[in-house]
């Protein structure tokens, strides 16, 4: 079968593609191999496995909502507009993906912190951000940010204007091409870049560590648990380990599910 | 025909990629070995300052020799050992974490205790909460940042929780010493709880306070050298200059205590 259809792809290259695939995939068993499959349901339904879980879950959703918030509008400005600065936004925007989330963890600190830019001014609105689930949202949604706009955005480019144009000068207003034409093309691109972002939360660990601190129920998020569960309790971490593996390949399973629909 | 060169090429482009990643190595492991010896120390987090300064020492004393550390946790650092990482010497922060390396055979002789720890409260410059006693932690409205009860630090605050009977609420359980020390630096957190070389390390970025309780849990450094070394005697020359003279100099400096 694949012999009949010429593909393109010189045979050599199976070579380094397979090394490449052998490599992701190799941890991901040793992983698997290294779990407790006897005790390993005790593990992940643990009382602060549980509270981890749930949170991480919780705290993901609302990132995603905020990504899709901020990052439709983000998309747009930047795929349909043009304007003096706009390539230093792009940079600007896409900047969290090559952070250490360290870094990422520290400017915020030093933004929604008690001391921080904004922190009077919320201090004085009654707002208390430190060490609360609404810093772990944060976190989540400053790095999961350019996932949204950065695949939004390309489906928006992809799409072209044509209908746009055509929409707009049978007389439709702006805000109705973008709710009947333009979000109708590209929902199968919005749905991918929002389940990547959620799923880009759920993995969130550095930023959260450094900005939200670590209390079980409150912002201790699953990648938080893993890592303290390492110190005490190995199995723990490994079983917890791979829950996470397993709902990031369900998740991405996803995005390739709407990508696959998209024309 | 085509297919094959090109498949022999691709091969032999990696293995020449694989030897050439190979052979630097050794090249530079063979060019070191007769004339010098490199030894790895892994040693707790809390003892970097301390360490580096009594390594210089030691490689002044000793000439030829080279020391490399590997500063983490405790518990990383054993099962990092335990997963046959090259090490020579192991410092731990906590006798608990040197019983897993003794138990499971990776210690060569016995462990050294060579200095101790005790918990101090770190408060941002200027004590905004007027933080005065660890009574004062329990008091509503401070936010007070503690090690998690599975790290080492932690279990330290747990302890002395217990012996005081001050019931603390903290508002997050940092995974290390340094978690809590940049909440309390970066202000985020009224108090924490850290030990006293932390906050001696830390300057004038944070204010301390000594409670008496402290002393009700002292934490024990135990050092030894390792069985697995390539270099047991420059290894053992380290264990012993670290509870020698010099080393124990260099700790008290840093806020050690003697064992």
């Amino acid at each position: 079968m694949a012999s009949a259809s010429w593909s393109g792809v010189p045979r050599w290259v199976w070579v380094p593609a397979g090394a490449g695939a052998l490599f992701i995939v190799l941890p991901l068993v040793a992983l698997a191999t290294r779990v407790e499959w006897g005790s390993f349901w005790s593990l992940i339904t643990s009382e602060s496995s549980r509270q981890a879980l749930l949170l991480s879950l919780r705290t993901s959703g609302a990132a995603t909502v905020l990504c899709v918030v901020l990052g439709v509008p983000m998309a747009l400005v930047l795929a349909r507009t043009s304007f003096r600065g706009q390539g230093l936004l792009r940079s600007l925007v896409l900047l969290p993906l090559v952070l250490p989330p360290v870094v990422g963890g520290i400017a915020l600190l030093y933004t929604f912190g008690r001391r921080g830019l904004l922190g009077e001014t919320m201090d004085v609105l009654g707002l208390q951000i430190a060490f609360s689930t609404t810093a772990v949202v944060i976190a989540q949604t400053f790095v999961s940010l350019p996932f949204l706009v950065v695949s939004l955005e390309g489906t928006l480019r992809t799409a072209g204007q044509r209908y746009e144009v055509v929409a707009s000068t049978l007389g439709a207003r702006p805000t109705t091409v973008l709710r009947r034409v333009t979000l109708p093309l590209v929902l199968p691109g919005l749905a991918a870049g929002a389940v990547l972002s959620f799923a880009r939360a759920l993995g969130e660990f550095g930023a959260t560590i450094t900005f939200a601190g670590s209390l079980e129920g409150v912002t201790r998020t699953l990648p938080l648990e893993i890592y303290l569960q390492r110190e005490t309790n190995p199995d723990a971490a490994v079983a917890l380990s791979l829950v996470l593996v397993v709902v990031a390949v369900l998740v991405i399973g996803l995005v390739r599910g709407t990508r696959g629909s998209q024309p | 025909m085509k297919r094959i060169m090109g498949l022999a090429a691709a091969a032999l482009l990696l293995t020449t990629t694989v030897a050439a990643c190979g052979s630097s190595d050794d090249a530079s492991r063979g060019a070191d070995a007769p004339k010098a010896t490199t030894i790895t120390v892994f040693a707790a987090a809390s003892l970097k300052g301390a360490f580096t300064e009594i390594g210089a020492e030691f490689e002044k004393a000793n000439p030829g020799v080279t020391v490399t550390f590997n500063f983490a946790g405790s518990a990383d650092l054993v099962s990092q050992i335990q997963q046959g990482a090259p090490a020579d010497v192991f410092a731990s922060a906590d006798t608990k974490n040197m019983d897993k390396a003794t138990g499971d055979d990776l210690v060569d002789g016995t462990p050294a205790d060579f200095a101790t720890n005790t918990l101090e409260i770190a408060t941002p410059p200027g004590n905004p909460a007027k933080i005065d006693s660890l009574d004062d932690l329990a008091r509503k409205g401070v936010k007070v940042v503690l090690c998690a009860p599975e790290v080492p630090c932690g279990a330290a605050a747990v302890g002395v929780e217990q012996a005081s009977g001050v019931d603390i609420a903290p508002v997050s359980e940092e995974q290390s010493v340094t978690d809590v020390l940049g909440k309390v630096i970066s202000g985020e957190a009224d108090a924490g709880l850290v030990y006293v070389t932390d906050v001696k390390a830390a300057g004038d970025q944070v204010v301390g306070v000594t409670f008496p309780e402290s002393g009700d849990v002292v934490n024990t450094y135990p050092i030894a050298s390792l069985a697995g070394s390539k270099s047991p005697e420059a290894a053992r020359a380290f264990a012993e200059f670290v509870t020698g003279t010099k080393g124990q100099a260099v700790l008290a400096a840093a806020g050690f205590a003697k064992p």
